[in-house]
């Protein structure tokens, strides 16, 4: 293998890890507080198209980011609302949140734009620029430096590296701070969180409001980064991945980043390998990339069925708290 | 205010949830103003749309047939204490078995034996489909939410390798199988109607219809008139003391999960048999997901389901009329009612009971003083 091989597989790892990290993330803060979130789809999809639609409408990026941080926060409160305010079931929610979020992105883009439900392009000033591309030129035709870290770590834009830069954020927060044992404490024993006298509901809410913000970066970073527009259902399962992922890195941040690197490179591998043939000593024939792409989905049933490893849900993750006396 | 609220039955059966209803139809109202139509008029063309014509009402029966089927599958899980969100993989792997028995059957098969076996088959692919999460559920632990999730996007994957690859038909473009035989082709309710002499409009609505009626009544019999179904219900609404009266809560997770995914995979024959003679990529398109929201807004009940799958057709079949009336409406209108209709109905669906109880207890007479102490 060369390395423009290896640096273009690392790259295109990254790129479609991005999304999937960022969810995963949300998802781990909102789990670890208790609260399941199923409805990572339907954030991701309706703050993408926030930024797609503010972006087009107004040309500028700070907004569209502002757009699609809103409604990720936004549906995260409705996501509070129902399920920490009101005991409202947290799965009912989340597929609600992707059902509602499904069919408006299409209804509010056919009707603003009129282009069968996707948003215009959008021009180069609203989209994310790469980071380091300069070095990468110069360290062009170097060995190994060129091919693996120019093309393949260098170049990208810079929501890439704060999802990455997030994960060891989000693990200090977690681990090393007072809220983040609060955080985890809500999730294991919230009885116990009410008893100290601290609030199970800020405490959720404080989770959501992080994991809608995380929902948003997500979203716009398909359409401020890896589309130029809009385009409907383009989060095409990604949160569910998100949440496979996250539960495949045993509810961890730095699990999770693992498990997202795993199902991102996973999927960069089968789009190369499309009409590829295997080997003859595997039968020849074409190489099934679907048995790829369901790979993720089956790794994570088998973890989950404890055949590799034990991945442990938090132990309220799901129940509601009842403030009873 | 999250505290359990007691309101009278009449209320909870039946005015709780047209209060969800109306909520969330508020919402939808509220959107399709802000897209600058006008919500009475789209509400008329709508029902216009649905029951307005012969063909109208016969498309809203064939959608409902499918929700019926899908409801159902949610509603039985739900009574054995589980939330099946794979009825989507499920239809699909039905499908499969459904495809797989029409295209290897002999030539000399008459209709009469090949389509009993279409629907045994596709009933039984759906349950074998559930039953492995069900398994994972019930010796493993494995949250049945989450494994049937993933059973979507396997399935969906599967069916994708089989007809790309295994069985697509020679020499054609399309990712789809070659035609079922004649003899696969469950007979169209025009048909019927136009051997009796009645014109009806060539509709998709089909003889599955029938089959959902069965489904329906089956699944209340089950449930509510035999001792398997008492048992499956005792399950979901308290393990441990079903567990306690003998009650092994292992077999009827598995029993609730394979009639479950049975009921699902029998929309392959409404939508394969019925009407594409053919097995193809994305026969389902989320119907899975609509039985959801038909089975909160039947409350789980064989009945409530039947009414709340002609709703769901309704608005399918209105939407999809609206969008050639009016440019510039989507039919996706449809899905995002259907999410609100799973967010009032569902998530919030307590949200509105204490307004209702403080309502009820005004039109209440005021107890005699001091019968609290009695």
């Amino acid at each position: 293998m060369d390395d423009a091989l290896i640096g273009g597989l690392l790259a295109s790892t990254l790129r479609v890890s991005t999304p999937l990290i960022l969810c995963a993330l949300a998802a781990v803060l909102s789990e670890r507080s208790g609260v399941i979130d199923l409805g990572l789809e339907g954030k991701m999809l309706l703050a993408a198209f926030a930024a797609g639609a503010t972006g087009a409408a107004t040309g500028s990026l700070p907004l569209a980011l502002l757009a699609a941080l809103a409604v990720g926060v936004a549906l995260s409160m409705v996501h509070g609302y129902a399920c920490v305010s009101h005991t409202g079931d947290q799965v009912v929610l989340g597929m609600a949140l992707s059902m509602i979020a499904a069919g408006l992105s299409i209804v509010l883009g056919i009707a603003w734009f009129k282009q069968g439900g996707q948003t215009p392009a959008l021009p180069d000033a609203v989209r994310l620029t790469p980071w380091f591309s300069g070095i990468a030129a110069q360290l062009q035709g170097v060995p190994v430096l060129g091919g693996i870290v120019g093309g393949g770590l260098l170049g990208h834009n810079a929501l890439v590296y704060l999802a990455l830069a997030l994960v060891p954020g989000v693990w200090w927060g977690l681990y090393r701070t007072r809220i983040g044992l609060r955080l985890r404490a809500t999730g294991e024993n919230p009885a116990m969180v009410d008893a100290a006298g601290l609030s199970v509901k800020g405490l959720r809410y404080g989770a959501l409001a992080a994991n809608g913000l995380l929902c948003g970066l997500a979203g716009s970073y398909l359409v401020l980064a890896q589309n130029a527009n809009f385009v409907p259902h383009m989060t095409a399962g990604r949160g569910y991945m998100a949440l496979a992922a996250m539960i495949f890195g045993k509810w961890h941040p730095v699990g999770a980043l693992w498990a997202c690197l795993l199902f991102g490179f996973l999927d960069a591998v089968a789009i190369r390998l499309q009409g590829v043939a295997l080997p003859a000593v595997l039968g020849g024939g074409d190489v099934p990339v679907q048995a790829i792409q369901a790979l993720p989905y089956v790794m994570t049933v088998v973890l989950l069925a404890g055949f590799i490893g034990k991945s442990r849900a938090p132990a309220a993750l799901g129940t509601p708290y009842l403030k009873t006396r | 205010m999250s505290q359990p609220v007691e309101l009278p039955r009449w209320m909870d059966i039946i005015l709780l949830p047209l209060v969800n209803l109306g909520m969330a139809l508020a919402v939808s109202a509220v959107v399709v103003w802000a897209i600058g139509l006008n919500p009475a008029d789209v509400l008329l063309l709508l029902v216009k749309g649905a029951f307005g014509s012969q063909s109208g009402i016969g498309y809203t029966l064939y959608y409902a047939t499918t929700f019926v089927f899908t409801g159902l599958a949610v509603a039985v899980a739900f009574h054995g204490g589980l939330f099946n969100i794979g009825g989507e993989g499920q239809a699909m792997m039905g499908g499969l078995g459904c495809g797989l028995v029409a295209l290897a059957a002999p030539a000399w098969m008459p209709a009469a034996l090949l389509l009993p076996l279409m629907v045994l088959a596709a009933m039984g692919f759906g349950a074998a489909w559930a039953a492995v999460p069900g398994a994972l559920q019930a010796w493993r632990g494995s949250h049945v939410v989450i494994t049937t999730i993933m059973f979507n996007f396997i399935a969906s994957a599967l069916l994708a390798y089989l007809l790309v690859g295994v069985l697509k038909a020679p020499g054609s473009m399309s990712v789809e199988t070659a035609p079922f035989p004649e003899a696969a082709h469950l007979p169209g309710v025009h048909q019927l109607l136009g051997a009796l002499g009645i014109a009806w409009p060539r509709t998709p609505l089909n003889l599955s219809v029938l089959l959902a009626v069965a489904a329906a009544i089956g699944v209340y019999l089950l449930l509510w008139r035999s001792r398997a179904g008492y048992e499956l219900r005792a399950v979901g609404f308290s393990p441990d003391a079903a567990h306690y009266g003998g009650v092994r809560p292992r077999g009827q997770i598995m029993l609730a999960m394979v009639i479950s995914g049975a009921l699902a995979g029998l929309v392959g024959i409404n939508e394969l048999a019925g009407v594409q003679h053919r097995l193809l990529l994305d026969f389902v398109v989320g119907s899975g997901f609509t039985g959801i929201a038909v089975s909160l807004i039947g409350r789980n009940h064989p009945l409530g389901i039947v009414l709340a799958a002609l709703l769901f057709g309704a608005l399918f079949q209105g939407g999809a009329e609206l969008s050639f009336e009016i440019p510039g409406f989507s039919r996706d209108m449809v899905t995002t009612l259907q999410g609100l209709i799973v967010l009032f109905s569902g998530a919030m669906a307590q949200v509105a009971a204490p307004a209702l109880a403080k309502v009820h207890g005004w039109l209440q007479p005021a107890p005699p003083a001091g019968a609290a102490h009695g």
